[in-house]
């Protein structure tokens, strides 16, 4: 939860308020861009995304550098998990088993 | 300090070590403290204790949401979920907490619908998705997470969304603070400033604690680099005699904060009189509430709340591990009935929590010495 996670804007959705698609390391997920309305991310730009919301735009090298922060963190896992469980295909519509660091719960 | 050579700029960071000792009188102990769990997670990682000079210690603050929420919130958040009707929709960090009667997990294996989501929008997806249900999230965190819940609350108002509600537990860093400066058994010479929680609220926040208490505090990033530059910065400040805030994490962290975050977590919250704390007990105007204009999307509201309260086990001394007054192997049941795998208190269960940290890097390092030794 408290993770900042970075990734890059790659596609703005039409016809949906503020909401985005944002790559992270190869894997593409919807992300909320209401908290950056005064100034709003184009296609292109990185951004910190906290529980699914991008919370500050931040340079290239900067997200390298946080990425690579997670990865000595030992978090990128968690990190990655929490990116493809953003817009609920993954594991929150399961009604069944969850994983959660990689072990799975009944 | 065996990770630094993985990390950008490892003659700047021989350089700010040499610097610190260079300002580090030796006739003082410094006490630091570093509010934020991340920091404290980051500290313990990079074994950064090992290349500051022994006067100056890091005392670890209260800022990791898990572990400073109060068992008896996850009881009555569960109680409400024991209703065959509600989804109870959490952070998978809350998932292992142990509550009164079990963790959400626990609650799951027992048949309460308990779903992990890992943003308050996908909560919010699933009040569309089964309009038949209630959908109840169950929101913690720091300013961090705050706005997120906000403007989801907002989006399920303007939606007419009338299956969701959010069980509030969102609490605000600065008054924890005050609580610790408060505390008489606590000297402390400085603080290095949330990095996140600064990029919603800003610098200013924090400016009290260098007006009225002559401590400085610098807002810091998580690398090694920022930290030892933070650590720098307060040495400076405390060297010359002066309080200040600075802002170390400029690259994020805007003087100001960000003022969208900010005006949606003003539409949507208000400060309780009081909240509970775990190990701090209670905290005036130190939580958030869901305003009256938001009362059908307010759990509290919605639902009887059994208004559960539970007393730490006694054995476990997690308030004074919060509070910094002891370091986490100085808990009577830290590494033995308490570890990460079975945790007795929030503090092993979060990685953000101090003593799971301590014991992922430091305990479990020094038993492979041990046992290296030995053989």
């Amino acid at each position: 939860m408290c993770l900042a996670i970075p990734g890059k804007i790659v596609e703005l959705i039409d016809g949906q308020n503020q909401v985005g698609i944002v790559e992270v390391t190869g894997v593409r997920r919807k992300v909320q861009l209401g908290l950056l309305e005064d100034d709003m991310p184009k296609v292109g730009d990185w951004v910190l995304i906290h529980v699914g919301f991008a919370m500050s735009k931040i340079s290239e090298r900067d997200a390298e550098e946080q990425m690579r922060l997670l990865t000595a963190l030992g978090e990128v896992e968690q990190a990655m998990e929490e990116v493809r469980g953003y817009g609920l295909e993954n594991s929150a519509d399961r009604a069944g088993p969850v994983e959660l660091n990689g072990k799975r719960y009944a | 300090m065996q990770y630094v050579d993985e990390f950008r700029d490892p003659d700047l960071i021989t350089k700010a070590s040499q610097e610190i000792r260079r300002l580090a009188d030796p006739a003082r102990h410094y006490r630091i403290m570093e509010v934020c769990g991340g920091h404290t997670h980051a500290i313990y990682r990079f074994g950064l204790k090992d290349i500051l000079p022994s006067n100056i210690e890091l005392i670890h603050g209260p800022g990791c949401p898990v572990c400073v929420l109060p068992m008896g919130r996850i009881d009555d958040g569960l109680a409400i979920a024991q209703d065959p009707n509600v989804i109870f929709a959490a952070f998978g960090d809350m998932m292992r907490v142990p509550g009164a009667h079990g963790s959400p997990l626990e609650h799951k294996a027992r048949g309460t619908d308990v779903r992990i989501v890992y943003s308050p929008a996908d909560a919010l997806e699933l009040a569309r998705k089964y309009p038949e249900k209630e959908v109840i999230f169950f929101a913690i965190g720091f300013e961090t997470t705050a706005p997120s819940t906000a403007l989801t609350l907002m989006a399920a108002k303007a939606e007419g969304i009338a299956n969701f509600s959010v069980f509030c537990n969102h609490v605000t860093i600065v008054p924890a603070i005050r609580a610790i400066l408060d505390s008489p058994d606590m000297r402390l010479d400085g603080f290095i400033g949330p990095g996140h929680v600064s990029t919603v609220i800003g610098c200013r926040p924090y400016e009290w604690i260098a007006r009225n208490e002559a401590k400085p505090v610098v807002t810091s990033g998580f690398e090694p680099l920022d930290l030892l530059q933070s650590i720098v910065m307060l040495l400076r400040q405390l060297q010359a005699g002066e309080a200040r805030v600075e802002n170390q994490y400029k690259r994020v962290v805007p003087w100001e904060g960000n003022s969208a975050a900010l005006k949606a977590m003003a539409e949507v919250f208000e400060l309780r009189p009081y909240f509970e704390w775990r190990g701090l007990g209670f905290i005036s105007q130190s939580a958030l509430r869901i305003r009256e204009k938001y009362a059908a999307w307010d759990s509290e509201q919605r639902y009887v709340v059994p208004e559960t309260r539970v007393t730490d086990p006694k054995a476990a001394q997690c308030g004074e591990v919060l509070k910094g007054v002891l370091k986490p192997a100085q808990c009577k049941l830290f590494g033995k009935e308490c570890t990460p795998e079975h945790p007795i208190g929030a503090l092993m269960v979060s990685s953000e929590g101090s003593c799971a940290a301590y014991y992922n890097y430091e305990y479990r390092k020094s038993m492979v010495a041990r046992v290296s030794s030995v053989a």
